[in-house]
């Protein structure tokens, strides 16, 4: 969207009686959406109510003679299990510290391409290749990096202190999370850096060669004036960035499929449907995850005050 | 007034091209190692004798043909499922920008609110009720069973990008071109369709890069090579060792599906930034 409100080139119509025109123009609205409209409902919504009443049973696809109605037996199985909160445990400590340091490099980021005067046209590939590729691709290309036998970080980082050429990264919990992280945080700081970007050119020049006037430092012009005027283009990009690595999939699946306690959210209800047939318990996990999401997204929108007509792309 | 470059921009440059380009460059050197190079276990950067024969087994150039028959049909149901769906959903949501831009219509704000709630959907809780539904409907390991949820989950980028650049276009200059002399068909034929082009393609561009990139559905939705995409084709060369799995074959793979990628990122950088930002960032 463009800084300056758009200007309608219809005006609204009077308030009193709809005329003929806008009637015709509600309709035609209306039939123009509907497609779009149909086909999200039919996939997301339709599903989704098929899961809330799947969860309520005991069905799995090896034995479906088995199945039977058990009310919230699922969900009580569920959140009584350790498995489920390790899991969710892993999910938000991921989502934390990637947005964390994504947010961090991706402003690093948008300040130099910002900046530079020279070579914007090669800033720019060069910053959607991540962006752009397959995130299974990322996670073989840092798989392969933090292997034991071929990768080049032990070799490379062998004089950091705890990293030897022995050091196995899939070895343990906290070395294979922090592998996870890298691919994750690599491939999808562009696209802060972008959004970011986007709203520091928003900044007005005359604003911060005032600052520099009145003798603000660099920091004072960093945290008064860039940052506070950013705020909305910042808790969008959180927003979307987060809920994003609250579903963190594959390169988990890729990188460890699950081992040494890795295993998040999405990848436990994608087991227990998918590999386990478990339709029942799996519906049951989807709801949860789903109203995981929901919650998360309403806390962050409230928390940091988002501005949801901005996200909404109004 | 901007200064000159300084040197921490000079600096920041330099790193962020090592950023972007490092893993590349890495999975590009992988891939010119010979199998019995990994096996035996290869830490250095760059391959210590080149070789071609990964690309060689995986494009079906040596007498055996198992990898590369799977391996190029994976990429056919990539390409395919990719630009059916990458067209429907650019029409579809076409269709919905158009509207949203430039019509005052009752269920606007409802009609982006769900578009906003599915760009934060999680698609994996769709995985089971999708997998239950697609075996009722016979639609399970086809490829309308991918296209379909595909468009849907790029129906909200799309539509913001397009309604985003539709309401840039100068709308009164169709009715200018029609007072010139020129018939409706015309008027939209040669005015608006050229304004309306670029935010069309760049729309485009950025379903294609989502379905491209998918693998949760692909993986779950799909069973054997008439319909599995890439990436879930990729995650099946893993071999019985999953800590030891083929490296070069899949350093390969990666570098052959991001060509794509590159090429489009290299046509259309400056369109494809336009298109990301314009979605999300509104002073």
């Amino acid at each position: 969207m463009t800084a300056t409100t758009i200007p309608r080139d219809q005006t609204k119509a009077a308030p009193a009686a709809a005329s003929d025109r806008s009637v015709a123009e509600n309709r035609l609205g209306q039939k123009l959406v509907a497609p779009a409209l149909i086909l999200m409902v039919l996939v997301t919504a339709y599903p989704m109510l098929q899961a809330l009443y799947l969860s309520l049973f005991r069905y799995r696809l090896t034995t479906p003679d088995d199945k039977a109605f058990v009310g919230l037996g699922n969900y009580g199985v569920i959140l009584t299990d350790s498995l489920f909160w390790k899991d969710t445990l892993n999910t938000v400590l991921i989502m934390l510290i990637t947005v964390a340091v994504e947010l961090v490099i991706g402003f690093a980021f948008a300040m130099v391409m910002h900046r530079i005067i020279f070579a914007r046209g090669v800033m720019r590939t060069a910053i959607l290749i991540p962006y752009g590729i397959i995130t299974v691709v990322s996670a073989f290309a840092w798989q392969f990096t933090f292997s034991i036998n071929n990768g080049w970080v032990n070799g490379t980082f062998g004089w950091l202190p705890g990293i030897s050429s022995t050091t196995n990264w899939y070895g343990d919990h906290w070395h294979a999370m922090f592998a996870i992280m890298v691919s994750e945080i690599w491939k999808t700081t562009p696209f802060m850096a972008l959004l970011l970007l986007a709203g520091l050119s928003q900044i007005s020049e005359d604003m911060l060669e005032a600052a520099k006037v009145d003798g603000a430092t660099a920091a004072q012009r960093l945290f008064k004036v860039i940052i506070p005027n950013m705020r909305a283009a910042i808790m969008v990009a959180v927003l979307f960035r987060a809920l994003d690595a609250f579903r963190i999939f594959d390169n988990i699946f890729i990188m460890t499929k699950g081992a040494q306690n890795t295993e998040s959210s999405s990848f436990l209800t994608y087991r227990q449907a998918i590999e386990q047939f478990q339709l029942g318990m799996g519906s049951a996990l989807s709801v949860l995850l789903f109203l995981t999401v929901l919650l998360l997204a309403y806390l962050i929108v409230k928390l940091f005050r988002v501005d949801l007509a901005q996200a909404r792309g109004e | 007034m901007r200064q000159k470059t300084g040197v921490g921009t000079w600096i920041g440059f330099v790193v962020i091209l090592v950023w972007c380009l490092l893993p590349v460059a890495w999975i590009v050197s992988l891939s010119f190692k010979s199998l019995a190079e990994t096996t035996t276990g290869s830490p250095h950067f760059l391959p210590q004798d080149f070789t071609w024969d990964n690309y060689k087994v995986l494009l079906g150039m040596t007498s055996d043909k198992s990898t590369s028959h799977d391996f190029l049909a994976s990429l056919r149901n990539s390409f395919g499922i990719s630009i059916v769906a990458t067209i429907l959903a650019v029409m579809i949501a076409t269709l919905a920008a158009y509207a949203i831009a430039r019509l005052e219509f009752r269920g606007k704000r409802l009609v982006l609110s769900l578009a906003l709630a599915i760009a934060m959907f999680p698609v994996v809780s769709l995985v089971g009720p999708l997998f239950d539904m697609w075996r009722t409907f016979h639609l399970f390991n086809t490829w309308p069973g991918l296209i379909i949820p595909y468009m849907t989950f790029t129906l909200p980028l799309a539509i913001w990008t397009l309604s985003a650049f539709f309401r840039e276009i100068p709308w009164e200059m169709e009715q200018a071109a029609q007072v010139d002399g020129a018939t409706s068909w015309q008027a939209f034929r040669k005015v608006i369709v050229p304004l309306a082009a670029p935010g069309v393609f760049t729309a485009a561009i950025l379903t294609f890069f989502f379905a491209w990139n998918e693998f949760v559905l692909a993986l779950s939705l799909t069973s054997t090579t008439t319909t599995r995409t890439v990436p879930a084709q990729m995650s099946f060369f893993v071999g019985p060792d999953p800590f030891n799995p083929p490296y070069v074959q899949l350093a390969t793979a990666s570098v052959i599906v991001t060509i794509p990628v590159i090429v489009i990122v290299l046509l259309f950088q400056r369109r494809i930034v336009a298109g990301l930002t314009s979605g999300a960032v509104k002073g």
